[in-house]
């Protein structure tokens, strides 16, 4: 009996340690107001005076939040961002995960390397050699001048566009693992069964494949969107002073701001949106363990 | 007036349903199919028996359309379907893994390949019930693939198979995921429904029991080649070939010099020491040339005394004794070291037998009891 309490126990003392007392934290941050201190916010919690500490807190943050659209702005556009850039990584990732699948036995475990290699090199080094790629006397511009498809550099750095490559780039092998799993499990006599019974390729490929890979879409759709929501690091290095993505602001906020509790309530709520999502995946992650014979 | 049997392979005014003619099939070096033809007639219940690697799905596959023959042409009803894809066939196939839809219901899993044809909805809706009520499915129309057993999924899989109502229908190893005993009742079950339905039948198999039990003729396929194709009675009992003596069921093969006795009689010296043996042979032999005599356990009798008119008769000990349940088979060993199986019917019951470990006995058999083989 008490074995199994301590097995239990020690996850469950993990999980609240690094999870919950860290939300708790920065929620109780979110309800205090700002000031020239150290820690820059008070109320701070004192011994013996829990009740008076308590009256001081206050939902203000979160008023304000509603009040400039600043913020309402930046969750938006997030959103779409984090919406175009998912359907963008799945447009690409379904055909190499795709291709993966089909490709000889003896390949496969090559190709799976390839697409979990550039995790081998930091995230942060990868995003600046986009900055080199993409700048206006960057690669790709020295590139498409050479071959002579353009006259004048475009401009793509510091723009959404390099936002959107650069989300699709970083989270594109989040997308092509699960479906890659799926499409591999999936019994090749299948398609031979749907053309056998009147299917052309094309349309067994969308009755039979695409259905049956559909829990690897979802997964990856949800592991690709869900981070891209709150990214920071690739807007605030290939967006332009225009890009506005929640997780730019909530970094303006706490370091050139100093407003931590304005920075807490926007990432309070960003929490708030991103659990709808997570509960989804969750959900379909269950039922598709359930569907499992 | 008499029921006329069912074999149009020995009517010449008969036009086959399919016809493969010298078609050859090479996977790189490989050679899967080797100039073969056959031909296959409607209505036929025809099976492809062999060992693994012998070629028989590869046959299967170009008939579904999966694979094409390196050279020679395949015919359905008198037209070479070499260059028609397998979704433009007027052939379905039922997959060993049985490759059910596991996102679709038992009803949508039928109604399929019905779909894809333009056939009206409530005629798709009617034909589906049928298969429905053929493969005794109805209560389970509204499962998924995954939440009904292996003998109604092997049955989900031939009633989408036989929906479309093909010309031809392909089944890889139907029954082999299934146990013993489900085993048999299916065989007896695909054979009402191929007569119900009137369909040609063509199984691949490497239980030759089952191809012995459903099919109207058998073909015995080795390293790409038929080695001979005759009605499963025709394998049995007169195998052209040791291989397919040895293939089908239980024998023992005789290595021996023939010589001939008379009108198709012939005598086969088979060891020193050992009174010669008489076998019947419509096939001719040359003095002196090697033969092989095969014949099934069942042909021989075992006793004590040496039975005063037997064509043929040797003596051993009793080495080993497999009990079947209703067969018995001895291992008899002769002095030269041979071991012979024997298999009587278990009449009696057990306390009764009457040999045992280490007995003398002697076996018998007539001269029409073997088959002479030259190789």
């Amino acid at each position: 009996m008490m074995r199994r309490f301590f097995l239990i126990a020690v996850p469950y003392a993990w999980l609240l340690a690094l999870f919950l007392v860290p939300f708790i934290i920065v929620l109780k941050i979110s309800l205090s107001d700002t000031a020239l201190a150290i820690p820059p916010y008070v109320p701070t919690v004192e011994w013996g005076q829990v009740r008076e500490f308590l009256s001081q807190l206050d939902f203000e943050n979160f008023v304000w939040l509603t009040q400039d659209d600043l913020y309402w702005k930046a969750y938006l556009s997030s959103v779409q961002i984090a919406l175009l850039s998912t359907l963008m990584t799945l447009a690409i990732g379904y055909p190499v995960a795709y291709a993966m699948a089909r490709a000889p036995e003896e390949w496969r475990a090559t190709l799976m390397m390839l697409v979990i290699l550039p995790f081998w090199t930091s995230f942060l080094i990868r995003v600046y050699a986009w900055m080199g790629i993409l700048s206006n006397e960057g690669f790709l511009n020295q590139f498409l001048m050479w071959t002579g498809i353009i006259s004048a550099p475009l401009t793509i750095l510091n723009t959404n566009a390099a936002v959107y490559i650069g989300i699709v780039y970083a989270y594109l092998p989040f997308m092509i693992l699960p479906i890659y799993a799926t499409l591999d499990r999936m019994d090749a006599s299948l398609i031979e069964a749907a053309e056998d019974l009147g299917c052309s390729r094309v349309s067994a490929f969308w009755l039979v494949t695409v259905p049956l890979s559909r829990n690897g879409i979802i997964a990856g759709c949800f592991l690709v969107f869900i981070p891209a929501l709150g990214e920071f690091v690739i807007p605030s290095l290939l967006g332009g002073s225009r890009t506005l993505m929640i997780g730019k602001v909530l970094w303006e906020e706490f370091f050139n701001n100093r407003d931590w509790p304005v920075a807490s309530a926007v990432a309070v709520i960003l929490l708030l949106i991103l659990i709808i999502p997570i509960v989804l995946f969750q959900r379909n992650q269950q039922k598709q363990a359930e569907a499992e014979p | 007036m008499p029921e006329k049997i069912f074999a149009p392979w020995n009517d010449p005014d008969q036009k086959p349903l399919i016809r493969f003619q010298n078609v050859t099939k090479k996977f790189g070096d490989f050679i899967a199919i080797d100039d073969l033809s056959l031909e296959i007639y409607e209505r036929e219940f025809f099976a492809l028996l062999g060992p693994s690697g012998c070629g028989k799905t590869t046959m299967m596959r170009m008939l579904a359309g999966f694979e094409t023959p390196t050279s020679g042409s395949i015919e359905l009803a008198g037209k070479n379907i070499v260059p028609v894809p397998a979704n433009k066939r007027a052939v379905n196939m039922m997959f060993q893994s049985y490759a059910l839809f596991p996102h679709l219901t038992v009803w949508d899993n039928i109604a399929f390949g019905l779909k894809r044809s333009k056939m009206p909805k409530d005629q798709i809706a009617a034909r589906v019930d049928e298969m429905l009520k053929l493969t005794r499915l109805g209560k389970f129309a509204r499962r998924k693939p995954h939440q009904i057993s292996g003998g109604q999924r092997q049955r989900v899989a031939l009633a989408r198979s036989l929906a479309k109502a093909p010309k031809l229908l392909l089944l890889d190893e139907p029954l082999g995921a299934l146990d013993a005993k489900l085993r048999q009742d299916t065989q007896f079950e695909l054979m009402d429904i191929q007569e119900t339905t009137g369909t040609t039948f063509v199984i691949v198999t490497h239980d030759q029991e089952e191809a012995m039990t459903v099919a109207s003729r058998v073909a015995v396929m080795d390293e790409g080649k038929l080695i001979q194709v005759a009605t499963p009675d025709r394998i049995y009992e007169s195998p052209e070939s040791v291989y397919v003596a040895d293939f089908i069921g239980d024998v023992n093969i005789i290595e021996g010099r023939a010589s001939k006795q008379g009108e198709d009689l012939y005598r086969v010296d088979w060891a020193e020491g050992q009174a010669p043996l008489v076998a019947t042979s419509d096939r001719e032999f040359s003095e002196g040339q090697t033969c092989h005599l095969a014949i099934r356990p069942e042909k021989i009798a075992i006793s004590a005394e040496k039975p005063a008119e037997a064509d043929n008769a040797v003596q051993g000990s009793i080495l080993d004794i497999a009990y079947l349940g209703n067969l018995s088979t001895y291992h008899v060993e002769l002095p030269g070291g041979m071991i012979i199986k024997a298999q009587t019917a278990n009449t009696r019951r057990l306390s009764r037998r009457s040999f045992t470990w280490e007995d003398t006995v002697w076996l018998s058999w007539t001269a029409t009891g073997a088959v002479l083989l030259a190789e």
